[in-house]
């Protein structure tokens, strides 16, 4: 299943939930490749199983049949401890609803993964430098005068901006954005999409799920979801 | 580092923590000033008994006694884990106070003053002589006169405030003490008429041990004189006990062993001699063994004190269950963040494990503190519910304490803050565990597919 230049691939991936007493079939025998350093966006209506398949490839849910191979291993061999780590070091996540905790201030949210990371210890001895690259991620966002304000504090924008931050915290190898703009006015929404060209540019591997085609747009490939199964790819 | 940072925050930020919080300080509040005050009240009353009876008790419940103690006394004396001995009559009597129609019963208490006082606290509960006990039977009104110091409670009145008036010097008060003589077979000495031995004693000091049946109905008379009394003055000279103390430094089982032993010795080494069939009915008792009756019964009230505070701990760590459900409920989205930057199921558990520590520790600190302020002020604060609306949690005029008991005890409180600690971690544990096992997807994602 693997080839050369591919970081994340799946195949034949089912999925299905109960509603009461009716059975929802979401995912559908889906495979799909995604090549390292690639700008994809899956599209699809809602209801399309598109969330399910990327908290599948992100390890967050797990198929019913079918499997995901990240550079060659498949994510179901993987432990519980190696999972975690898994989604700690290896993807980051960007949501639709940013999902900050409302506890950390902006600079605490984005250097949370890198807290989890290092251990206690580790952070003790390393805090100061890792402080510094959250600050810097913050300044790439242009967040950099933001940094001690709680989310609530900041613009639905900005708050998304501080996930995109978070999420590259620990230089993942890949980036999963789940509707990052779902939640913005058109000229906010532009705004994020820029900043995922920036990194798409830099070499930062991105998978962007979304309802909306003209987002898709801006991304380097798109494929389409329909019914929980990929109808079609453009690019 | 993020598992106690963000308790941290938990902590403060959250309404629904403070209540947490505050449930943990009532309850230790609550638990800290009534175990003080019982387990005060319990210690009180066993320095009492302790001090009433020296450390160990060599007697016989019968009104006969025993013979031959003055030779066994002598040989005791000279042991070095000994520090003092004395013989103590205890029988039953009338007292009549002289041109009164009533008699009450009373025990009657024999003793050498100066060698009970050695052994027992007696020189400290009487008033009027306690620089000069030697001469507590002497009163100061005419120190010819027999004189008998009995219990507080039958000579002075005690306000609501337990306090006593006693007068500059006691007042000139004939008692007549009237006791049946018995033979050491244990019959009637005396027949007809002359069935019983009756004697005016005359008000020289009162005792006060605070043991409510011994001020109220005990009165102490010289040894020689209850001997006579009592019959136990011939054919031999017998007593009810010898009330020993050790030197400091004997455990009160290795020196009521010892004793145990040389007693069984001495009988062997005594037997034939007239009467010496009593000496079998002599037992060697610890002072806790002795006063068991008495002290069993206000054990078994802070046992049923501890089990309704357990029934509290129950109830903390209910609440504190229905508090962390909420705010694992409420706070499943962050579990779910936490899943998808990394963090495990054990991660998850730490974090609301060390937040339930957080409220444990701040609440039995807390608790402790009102509670040791409370109890510091308790006495002031009953004088004031006392002066000011009349209301005395015991009245003194019927209980026989003094102040209430408020000395906090360093293990007592440590047992305290580290079982509310517990508590609240056994209350947070199945919400933590329930949040530690929430899958990320059920919590970020509930409107997609």
């Amino acid at each position: 299943m693997k080839k050369d230049g591919v970081i994340l691939n799946c195949g034949k991936l089912f999925k299905s939930y109960r509603m009461g007493t009716t059975k929802i079939e979401v995912l559908r025998g889906v495979d799909l490749e995604l090549e390292r350093g690639g700008f994809t966006a899956i599209v699809g209506s809602s209801g399309s199983g598109k969330s399910t398949l990327l908290h599948i490839l992100g390890g967050l849910d797990k198929p019913d049949e079918g499997a995901v191979e990240f550079e060659g291993r498949k994510l179901n061999d993987f432990g519980g401890r190696e999972l975690d780590k898994f989604r700690n070091k290896k993807v980051g996540f960007i949501f639709q609803f940013y999902h900050l905790l409302d506890e950390l201030s902006i600079l605490e949210n984005v250097f949370l993964p890198a807290m989890i990371s290092v251990g206690f210890w580790g952070w003790i001895s390393g805090r100061r430098v890792l402080k510094k690259r959250a600050g810097a991620l913050l300044e790439q966002v242009g967040l950099g005068h933001r940094i001690t304000h709680k989310p609530f504090q900041l613009s639905g924008g900005e708050r998304q901006r501080a996930a995109i931050a978070r999420a590259l915290m620990n230089k993942p190898e890949i980036v999963l954005a789940d509707e990052p703009t779902g939640n913005l006015d058109s000229a906010t929404g532009n705004d994020i999409l820029g900043v995922f060209q920036k990194l798409h540019k830099a070499g930062q591997t991105i998978l962007m799920v979304t309802h909306d085609e003209r987002i898709a747009r801006k991304a380097s490939r798109i494929v389409k979801l329909q019914d929980g199964k990929i109808k079609d790819e453009g690019g | 580092m993020y598992k106690f940072i963000l308790p941290f925050r938990y902590m403060f930020k959250k309404r629904i923590s403070y209540l947490a919080l505050l449930t943990v300080v009532l309850c230790v509040f609550i638990v800290v000033v009534v175990m003080t005050v019982m387990a005060g009240l319990v210690e009180d009353f066993k320095q009492k008994n302790h001090s009433f009876v020296g450390d160990c008790v060599l007697g016989t419940e019968s009104l006969v006694g025993f013979g031959y103690y003055e030779d066994f006394m002598r040989e005791l004396a000279s042991r070095e884990f000994v520090q003092s001995v004395t013989p103590v009559i205890r029988s039953y009597g009338l007292i009549n106070v002289k041109g009164s129609r009533q008699s009450r019963g009373v025990e009657i208490i024999g003793i050498e003053p100066v060698g009970y006082s050695r052994t027992t606290g007696f020189g400290e509960d009487v008033y009027y002589h306690r620089r000069d006990v030697a001469n507590v039977f002497v009163p100061s009104y005419n120190p010819e006169l027999p004189g008998c110091v009995p219990g507080i409670d039958l000579v002075l009145e005690r306000n609501s405030r337990g306090e006593y008036s006693p007068p500059d010097s006691p007042w000139r008060l004939g008692l007549a003490i009237s006791s049946f003589p018995l033979t050491p077979k244990g019959a009637l000495s005396k027949a007809g008429l002359g069935l019983v031995n009756t004697r005016t004693f005359y008000y020289s000091d009162h005792s006060r041990s605070g043991l409510a049946t011994i001020d109220s109905s005990a009165v102490f008379l010289p040894f020689d004189e209850s001997q006579k009394l009592c019959g136990m003055d011939r054919p031999i000279k017998r007593t009810s006990f010898l009330y020993i103390k050790f030197q400091e430094g004997t455990g009160l089982s290795e020196g009521c062993g010892k004793v145990r032993s040389m007693w069984s010795k001495y009988v062997s080494a005594g037997s034939g001699r007239p009467a010496g069939y009593l000496l079998e009915t002599v037992a060697v008792q610890s002072w806790k063994q002795n006063r068991r009756s008495f002290i069993a019964a206000m054990e078994k009230e802070q046992t049923i004190m501890t089990m309704m505070f357990i029934l509290v701990g129950i109830t903390t760590v209910f609440i504190v269950f229905v508090v962390f459900y909420m705010i694992v409920s409420h706070k499943s989205k962050d579990i779910g963040i936490f899943k998808s930057v990394g963090a495990s199921g054990g991660d998850i558990l730490q974090i609301y494990s060390i937040f339930a520590f957080f409220v444990g520790f701040l609440g039995s600190v807390f608790g402790s503190l009102f509670g040791w302020l409370f109890l510091r002020y308790i006495n002031d604060i009953e004088a004031w519910l006392y002066g000011r609306f009349g209301f005395q949690l015991w009245d003194r005029s019927i209980y026989a304490i003094g102040e209430i008991p408020n000395r906090l005890e360093s293990g007592l409180l440590l047992v305290i803050m580290a079982s509310a600690i517990f508590a609240c971690l056994l209350g947070a544990y199945l919400p933590s565990r329930k949040g530690s096992k929430l899958r990320p997807v059920q919590t970020l994602q509930v409107n997609q597919l």
